[in-house]
């Protein structure tokens, strides 16, 4: 609190002495004479946008390279790395642009700072140099939007048929990753049914379409390497947005319009490991969506590796379908023979 | 020089048979007739710019506490609990309030500060007396126009009071977060509030809009023929069209929200479970068949021309200020023109670029990928104009002036990165991180803030009977927020690169976007350095307000335009005598050896020799 208090009384005590030597040089100003101290003005100012272009310039060039480091490292995806040549060529057409006219703008406007003795130039237009300036932008944009739908029909084309299928099902707030199981085929699902079978059932599926019996639900979303995957992307309360951001992966989860990405995972977790020398390297999963209070909570392990390594840890998960009955079959131990009866017309109406 | 200021004066003398004597009407003013439910649109226009400042301050101060929860996500402010009270428990914001004032700063500044102080400001400051007209085409309007914004204003703020807190789905209010109460907090009473705001804030904006669209066409004086305008003229005009054509989409959006917020319609709303149960409509069936992506497309059918609404009247306002201090025609005149009218075009035809990865069709998203890069274009060619205006110019550095220059350098940095966010397939890592918000606070928050200072700085004199603001503190001022908004806004396109998503409460439950604390603490010493530094400007305004030093001449930056052939203290009616008719378009700056020649000299009162350059203008 004190340091608040002497903070603010420090700001204001600032803002005075800037007011007062600000009054005292438009005093100074009636008495110089107005053009002098406007001449001083031109000055003072031509030569801070020097300094501030200078500066600006290094200062800019440098914090980019000093942050580097922490940027996100080379993607671990087939598309990341034509998106990463696609962000090297947008920097190749825009840094120049960005430099040359910025050193444009303030060399002018430091050269061409009032003088007596310059009048200055009458050049209302000149038809050629406009169309040479509309002209080049236009076709560096074309190659580029080129370049970029190019590649945005690639990832968002249809998926190989190889492709293993994996569902996420946002909720306020966690990410539920149910996986295809054998027949690689996820069984349909009805909100209406979320919560039933003493609330085992998180996702709602419906038991009388056998595609559900294989599907399993997984803390962790893990990838084999080198293979196609494709994400089923779904929510069933507000927006969220799948996000993956080492693998360049993003796309909305929509309540009642299913969206899907896929993609190819090229470096293990292991390998990822190594490569940054960070032993507790993990890929991350987040919500990119703004969805409610913890939207910025949203978080799952992403693990990828090798396929006999994925297959083990497959194989160890256990089907939705047979934990209900597991648990269906340790209730009717105790319960009673109506009670079991209900749940067994629950489970097969479905 | 001299000799035209004489023929300037003989000029409007001889021109008093043209006298019409509307302005006598207005002589019995009682003080609310003058300042409360005034019709004079210099006096609507001050309303508009201090109800704006006042936007202003409480908009950037929500952003100044947010950001102390992004710089020391674990420390305690007493400070926050004494202003904000429980929610602000030991000094800790709580995450839905967080929410809260990121919803109600991107809110306020892009509606209340930058749509109505900046355009509502200058539109009706300076389309009458830059076109020579005496009001707007209808005062009764221009005068609702405010008092809707007033409305709008006041029941955002009333928001803020509620027991459930104010909005918290951000300033685009997708649902279904924001129809369903359930879902936070803010989806309540806050929502509903803001919905109302937004109605009466869109009438405001069509009352306002179709008055300055029918002034310019039908009002300009003897002699100014469209392409004579000023450049603000033109701006201020697709402006207004931009906002009539585009504002009633966002309104119907707004309006099905409504229902489905509360008569249980789902125009929005399909196969949801929330509050532990199935949404089910009155009949008691799931509901199903509505689309979320159909907000999106009536938000953005707004949304983006809501950017076009906010930067063309800031980029009017450079081009006379640039022009009037280099005191060189703005370059090429016609291309500035050409330029604002694809924007306008183009503006309507770019909404779904923020929508790439909503879920909408691929195909679709290709298309908007072709019309948002070639929008770049005219944007490129008013930068490299501007850059040519200045080009063997003879520079004052006037703190509009400063402003103006600042402008350019912000529009090219800003419009650089729209080129990596407008290609489609780069938008998917890019998408909702720091790298947009970089890119739109860069290019349109503070680009547009900067046309408003530009405004304010220079036609201070026209809103203040002739009194001058102080031209030091205005230096100062200027290089604090210069300096000051490269600091906060260029590092957050580090964070873009790390991925690190925006509205995030905090980020340290991500091994990924938890490394970039030391900027995080730089960003908010910014932001705070920054917020301070505007109080410069506001005690020069207030203070200049009241006891500036009137100018010394009526026309102290030596303008072509109108506005300055009005007397120190323009009375209801702009000129006492005749309007004065124009004879040349408004950039004669250098011509002949005449540092300029303003739009009501004739002809004949300054040197012939100019036959040989082109007459076009
Ligand atoms: C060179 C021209 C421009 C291009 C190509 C461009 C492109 C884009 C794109 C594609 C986005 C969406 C990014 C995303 O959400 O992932 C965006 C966001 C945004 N842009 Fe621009 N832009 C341009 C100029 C402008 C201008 C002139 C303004 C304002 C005056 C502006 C204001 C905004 C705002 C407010 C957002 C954020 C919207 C949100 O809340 O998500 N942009 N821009
Ligand atoms: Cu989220
Ligand atoms: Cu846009």
């Amino acid at each position: 609190m004190l340091t608040t208090i002497l903070g603010l009384i420090t700001i204001i005590l600032i803002l005075i002495i800037l007011f007062q030597i600000s009054k005292a040089s438009e005093m100074l100003a009636t008495l110089k004479g107005e053009d002098k101290s406007m001449n001083m003005a031109n000055k003072g100012n031509a030569l801070m946008f020097m300094l501030f272009l200078i500066f600006g310039l290094v200062g800019s060039v440098w914090s980019t390279f000093h942050y580097a480091d922490l940027f996100l490292p080379v993607p671990s995806s087939v598309h990341g790395i034509w998106l990463r040549n696609m962000f090297f060529w947008t920097l190749v057409a825009t840094v120049p642009v960005f430099i040359v006219t910025h050193i444009a703008l303030f060399y002018f406007t430091y050269k061409y700072q009032h003088s007596k003795d310059r009048k200055s130039y009458y050049y209302p237009h000149n038809n050629k140099l406009e169309l040479i300036w509309t002209v080049i932008p236009s076709i560096v944009l074309i190659l580029l939007v080129y370049e970029g739908i190019r590649n945005w029909y690639k990832i968002t084309g249809e998926a190989p048929k190889s492709s293993m299928i994996v569902e996420a099902t946002a909720q306020q707030f966690m990410w539920n990753l149910r996986y295809s199981g054998a027949d690689n085929q996820l069984g349909s699902k009805t909100v209406k049914n979320i919560g039933k079978d003493n609330g085992l059932n998180v996702l709602g599926q419906i038991w009388t379409d056998a595609k559900n019996h294989d599907d399993f639900l997984a803390d962790e979303l893990h990838l084999p390497i080198n293979k196609p995957v494709l994400v089923k992307i779904n929510s069933i309360d507000v927006l969220h947005s799948f996000y993956l951001p080492h693998f360049r992966v993003k796309m909305d989860a929509v309540p009642g319009i299913p969206t899907q990405f896929w993609f190819i995972p090229t470096k293990t977790t292991e390998q990822m490991r190594q490569e940054l020398d960070d032993p507790t390297f993990n890929y991350e999963l987040a919500c990119a969506e703004l969805c409610g209070q913890a939207h910025f909570n949203m978080r799952r392990v992403v693990v990828v590796e090798e396929e006999a390594e994925f297959e083990a840890w497959k194989a160890k998960q256990k089907t939705t379908y047979a934990k209900i009955k597991e648990a269906a079959a340790a209730e009717s131990g105790t319960a009673s023979a109506a009670e079991k009866e209900d749940e067994t017309k629950e489970m097969s109406s479905l | 020089m001299a000799g035209t200021k004489v023929k300037l004066d003989t000029h409007t003398g001889a021109h008093d048979h043209h006298h019409d004597d509307h302005h006598d009407h207005h002589h019995e003013e009682t003080f609310i007739s003058k300042y409360i439910f005034s019709q004079d649109h210099k006096m609507i226009a001050k309303q508009f710019l201090i109800t704006g400042i006042i936007w202003a301050f409480i908009g950037v101060m929500f952003s100044v506490l947010f950001r102390l929860q992004l710089a020391w996500p674990n420390e305690s402010f007493p400070i926050l609990e004494m202003l904000l009270g429980g929610w602000a428990e030991g000094g800790k914001l709580a995450p839905s309030f967080y929410y809260g004032l990121v919803t109600m700063h991107g809110t306020i500044m892009v509606f209340f500060v930058l749509t109505a102080g900046l355009s509502g400001t200058f539109s009706n400051l300076l389309i009458p007396l830059q076109i020579g007209a005496r009001d707007m085409a209808s005062p009764f309007l221009n005068m609702l126009s405010y008092w809707f914004f007033f409305a709008a204003g006041v029941v955002m703020a009333i928001s803020l009071f509620v027991q459930t807190g104010p909005a918290t789905g951000g300033w685009t209010v997708y649902p279904p977060l924001s129809a369903l109460p359930e879902a936070s907090p803010g989806s309540g009473l806050g929502m509903t509030l803001w919905l109302f705001s937004m109605v009466l804030f869109i009438v405001s904006s069509l009352l306002g809009g179709l008055n300055y669209i029918t002034t310019v066409l039908n009002m300009r004086t003897k002699g100014m023929t469209m392409m004579r305008m000023p450049l603000t003229i033109w701006a201020f005009f697709f402006t207004a069209i931009l906002g009539v054509l585009s504002f009633p989409v966002l309104l119907s959006g707004c309006i099905l929200l409504l229902f489905d917020r509360s008569l249980g319609t789902n125009f929005y709303l399909s196969d949801i479970f929330i509050g532990g149960e199935p949404l089910v409509n009155a009949a008691g069936d799931l509901m199903q068949g509505g689309s979320p992506i159909l907000f999106q497309h009536l938000f953005w059918f707004l949304g983006h021309p809501e950017v076009y609404i906010v930067i063309l009247p800031a980029m009017g306002m450079v081009s006379e200020v640039l022009a009037t201090n280099a005191k060189k025609p703005i370059f090429g005149y016609k291309a500035m023109v050409l330029s604002i009218l694809a924007i306008t075009v183009l503006a309507f035809l770019v909404w779904a670029h923020h929508m790439f990865i909503s879920g909408m069709n691929p195909f679709v998203g290709s298309i908007f990928v072709l019309f948002t890069l070639l929008i770049a274009v005219p944007s490129a060619i008013k930068v490299f104009n501007w850059i040519a205006t200045i080009w063997r110019g003879n520079i004052s550095f006037t703190p509009a002036m400063l402003f103006a220059i600042g402008f350019v350098s912000l529009f090219i940095s800003g419009g650089l990165t729209g080129i990596y966010l407008g290609n489609s397939a780069l938008d998917i890592p890019l998408h909702d991180t720091y790298f947009v918000v970089a890119h739109f606070h860069i290019v349109m928050g503070m680009a547009a803030g900067y046309g408003l200072f530009t405004g304010v700085y220079h036609w201070f004199p026209k809103l203040f009977n002739g009194r001058m603001m102080n031209r030091t503190l205005g230096y100062f001022h200027f290089w604090v927020t210069f300096i000051g908004s490269y600091c906060i806004f260029w590092p957050m396109h580090y964070m873009g690169m790390t991925g690190v998503p925006r509205r995030y409460f905090q980020f340290d439950t991500f091994e990924t976007f938890n490394v970039y604390q030391d900027l995080n603490v730089f960003i908010t010493v910014a932001a705070i350095v920054v917020f301070f530094g505007q109080f410069l400007f506001v005690i020069n305004f207030f203070y200049s307000a009241v006891k500036g030093p009137r100018m010394k001449n009526l026309n102290p930056w030596k303008s072509n335009a109108l506005e300055w052939t009005t007397p120190m203290k323009p009375g209801h009616g702009n000129w006492p005598g005749a309007i004065p008719s124009v004879h040349r378009w408004a950039y004669d700056y250098g011509k002949n050896g005449h540092e300029f020649i303003p739009q009501v000299v004739p002809n004949g009162a300054v040197d012939t020799k100019e036959k040989n350059t082109k007459g076009a203008h």
